[in-house]
């Protein structure tokens, strides 16, 4: 505010320079030099400060935990080294978690796409009462994970579930969904499609309403059909988005807690791990039997699983929308170039006539 | 903005920072109160579940000790109070007295030098098994016992008088008084009758008879773990699963089909401690076949129960301390009984009139307290529960589930079961 003030006073002086480009806001001096360059980092700084309280600082002491036979009541523990990242791997419960874990991840995230993608495309189209089917298909995602877990779960029962009766009346076989691991995992995934995939829809309902409806007018024009549209414009502009709705539900599907915690009365993961998820099973080491040094341990080799995913997302989904959102066939390299020499160009047009340099020097 | 409103904010602030400052100073002069040198005290009592401590009940401890004001924290299940324990023990954060549960003593008694002992004199109060579950290894005893889960076995006379199977308690008492086996030929005649399952399940049956021996899973002396080797567990774990066969309806204790089968008639009979009276109640409101006897396979049987625990680092151990001698008092445990229907574990209680003239309307008006109690006195054997006790059991528990769905032949699932055991250590 103050520097707004003196402003007349200080401009005076290089009014006398070549009209240089000028920013509103603080005095041309040192400190709003540094002002320019620090401020966006002061801005977001609050959020890194606290993530390093909150999150930095819990995932280091997890890791020094992981190399301890750690005693929580008594907050302390032995140096073990590698220990405890042995044990873990060494267990045949933690091959079978990881088994389940992307199992379960695959039957919920691949059919949740597709649908939410479906669905998506449907409720673009010219309907009646769209904002009453957009608000609808968001209602399983207002729902408590656990509520819905309670519920699926009951009707999951063996034996007097509403999904097995219902399969009894119209002459099927019953389906052991807690005895078998595959029944299971698609009992579970149905729970995670259902809350999921109404979240994912408006998500890339978005996305395709922000496609220019000029493309789709111009493939009529060309005899384009609905499909060859949908295949040809929708789905292409959407890879930004899929990419983006594809690594949360990385993220969130190999941390899948509350619906196989919730599937049997015991949340153990089933008599034979059927659905021992490595969450559930992190979970049943810490706080099932407190120890909390091998839960540690697999709490960071989760970390570097979900790292180890998440590089391979990137590798694969640069490899495969390079270009879009910007649809600029050119490298970012190429780019960098051109917009370097035009920036040349311009400046070397701009030097005699002073007049143009405003423009150009942002 | 001009300097009016500027004032106006300079005064709104101000008010507010002082109502502020005084509203602090009302909670700092609230919580100095506790354990100030008068004598005054607020005492903290945390518990879970319903143990029958209602507020009249309290109140009657704070009109006799004017000085004492009780704070009474409930959590809504023995899992979340079990969390809250372990993580604040030996740390701050905890009630002046925290209720704690059989099933995680031994994890309890593994921290028994971080609990205040309870006195000498009180040792007598409680049944023999009560007190040696809860006494350490160089003999301090660290819990109160509040309940204990003297187990009957319930049955469906309805379904007994359809399989021409005995209906009258007395009678049924006669028929299944006996070990293992008596309990199972009964089971047997039931299902040629009628060729419904007779018990729920085998992990069910199974605890009713692994409680009643002495070292099961560990040896008391070195804490060692014996479970693979010991005959006896192979013993029960064959013969139940051999019953499990045709006898059970495979249903998991707790799940959503054992829930319904409470009241489809799924099973005829059930294990049933003290407490497991309200949960048939409650989730079979309707069915009027619900019976009790005084009986119980292989002699007697307790399943469950608590204790009171009193933190040693906490700001008022022995004023906590008196607190929970006067809430462990036979003659209030029967007043906690008379609210919740927690069973005495303390031998005068289990004397009382009151208790032993209880019955109960939904069990066909049997006399469930004189019965209980005469179940509760019959338990003799206190099992040994070390440190692993709870995930041996519980491999156990999954062994047995799955072989009861099928998953695995009994021998490869004792094999899985061994394997397991084996790696705990």
């Amino acid at each position: 505010m103050t520097s707004t003030l003196e402003r007349p006073t200080r401009g005076a002086a290089p009014e006398a320079r070549a009209r240089e480009p000028r920013r509103l806001g603080f005095g041309r001096s040192r400190r709003s030099a540094w002002d320019l360059k620090l401020s966006p980092y002061l801005y977001i700084s609050p959020f890194f400060i606290l993530f390093a309280i909150t999150g930095l600082f819990p995932i280091a002491y997890t890791a020094v935990i992981s190399f301890m036979d750690w005693d929580l009541v008594r907050n302390s523990g032995e140096f073990i080294g590698f220990d405890q990242y042995a044990w873990v791997l060494s267990q045949p419960k933690f091959w079978i978690a990881l088994r389940n874990t992307f199992s379960i991840f695959l039957l919920s995230s691949v059919p949740q796409l597709i649908v939410a993608i479906f669905i998506a495309a449907m409720l673009d189209q010219n309907i009646r009462a769209k904002t009453f089917w957009r608000m609808s298909v968001l209602i399983p995602y207002v729902m408590a994970p656990v509520a819905v877990a309670l519920i699926f779960s009951n009707m999951f029962g063996d034996q007097y579930g509403v999904v097995n009766t219902t399969l009894q009346n119209l002459g099927l076989p019953a389906v052991p969904w807690h005895s078998d691991a595959f029944a299971s995992h698609i009992a579970i995934a149905t729970m995670v499609n259902f809350r999921w995939t109404g979240y994912n829809t408006l998500i890339l309902l978005a996305a395709m309403q922000a496609i220019p409806r000029e493309y789709y007018e111009a493939a009529t024009v060309d005899g384009a059909g609905k499909i060859r549209q949908f295949f040809s414009i929708t789905l292409p502009s959407l890879k930004p988005t899929l990419i983006f709705v594809i690594i949360t539900a990385t993220i969130g599907g190999l941390q899948i807690f509350d619906e196989p915690r919730m599937y049997d009365q015991y949340g153990t993961g089933g008599a034979d791990n059927q659905w021992l998820t490595v969450t559930l099973w992190l979970y049943n080491v810490g706080w099932g039997e407190w120890n909390f040094g091998r839960a540690a341990a697999l709490a960071w080799i989760l970390f570097l699983i979900i790292l180890a995913i998440g590089a391979i997302n990137m590798v694969v989904t640069r490899s495969l929308v390079r270009d879009d959102g910007t649809r600029d066939p050119r490298t970012r390299r190429e780019r960098r170039a051109q917009a370097r020499a035009a920036k040349e160009r311009m400046m070397a047009d701009a030097a005699p006539a002073g007049v143009r340099g405003e423009e150009t020097g942002r | 903005m001009n300097t009016h409103a500027l004032r106006r904010t300079a005064l709104v602030a101000a008010v507010a920072s002082t109502s502020a400052l005084v509203l602090a100073g009302c909670s700092g002069a609230g919580g100095s109160a506790s354990g100030g040198s008068d004598g005054e005290v607020t005492l903290t009592i945390a518990t879970f579940n319903d143990f029958g401590y209602t507020d009249a009940l309290l109140q009657e401890y704070m009109d006799a000790h004017p000085n004492v004001k009780i704070v009474h924290n409930k959590a809504a299940t023995s899992n979340e109070a079990r969390e809250n324990y372990f993580q604040k023990l030996g740390k701050t954060g905890l009630a002046d007295i925290e209720a704690i549960e059989v099933d995680w003593l031994p994890e309890v008694m593994e921290y028994a030098d971080l609990l205040a002992p309870v006195p000498d004199d009180l040792k007598s109060r409680w049944l023999d098994y009560k007190v040696e579950a809860a006494t350490s290894s160089d003999g301090k005893l660290v819990g109160y016992g509040t309940d204990i889960g003297p187990e009957g076995v319930c049955y469906r006379s309805d379904l007994f008088a359809a399989a021409g199977l005995p209906t009258d308690r007395a009678e049924v008492a006669k028929m299944l008084e006996g070990d293992w086996s008596t309990y199972f030929a009964a089971g047997d005649k039931y299902v040629a009758a009628t060729g419904k399952a007779f018990f729920d399940s085998a992990g069910g049956t199974y605890q009713g008879a692994i409680n009643q021996v002495e070292a099961a899973y560990e040896n008391p002396d070195d804490g060692s773990i014996t479970a693979t080797s010991n005959p006896d567990v192979k013993k029960i774990y064959d013969q139940v699963l051999a019953a499990s066969a045709t006898q059970s309806a495979h249903l998991g204790q707790w799940s959503d089909d054992w829930f319904a089968g409470l009241s489809n008639g799924a099973f005829a009979t059930m294990l049933c401690p003290g407490w497991m009276l309200g949960v048939i109640e409650g989730n079979a409101p309707e069915v009027t076949g619900w019976d009790i006897a005084n009986v119980f396979p292989g002699g007697a049987g307790n399943w469950g129960g608590s204790y009171l625990t009193v933190p040693g680092n906490g700001k008022n151990v022995e004023a906590a301390q008196e607190l929970a001698d006067w809430l462990t008092d036979p003659e209030t445990q029967v007043k906690a009984f008379e609210n919740a229907g927690t069973f005495p574990s303390q031998t005068d209680a289990l004397k009382a009139d009151a208790l032993t003239g209880s019955v109960n309307a939904y069990f066909n008006d049997a006399p469930v307290g004189e019965m209980l109690s005469e179940r509760a006195q019959a338990v003799k054997v206190s099992p040994f529960k070390g440190q692993f006790y709870f995930q041996i059991n519980d491999a156990m528990q999954k062994a047995l589930t799955r072989v009861e769905d099928g998953t695995q032949s009994a021998a490869d699932s004792w094999k899985q079961w061994a394997t397991e055991v084996d790696a705990l250590s």
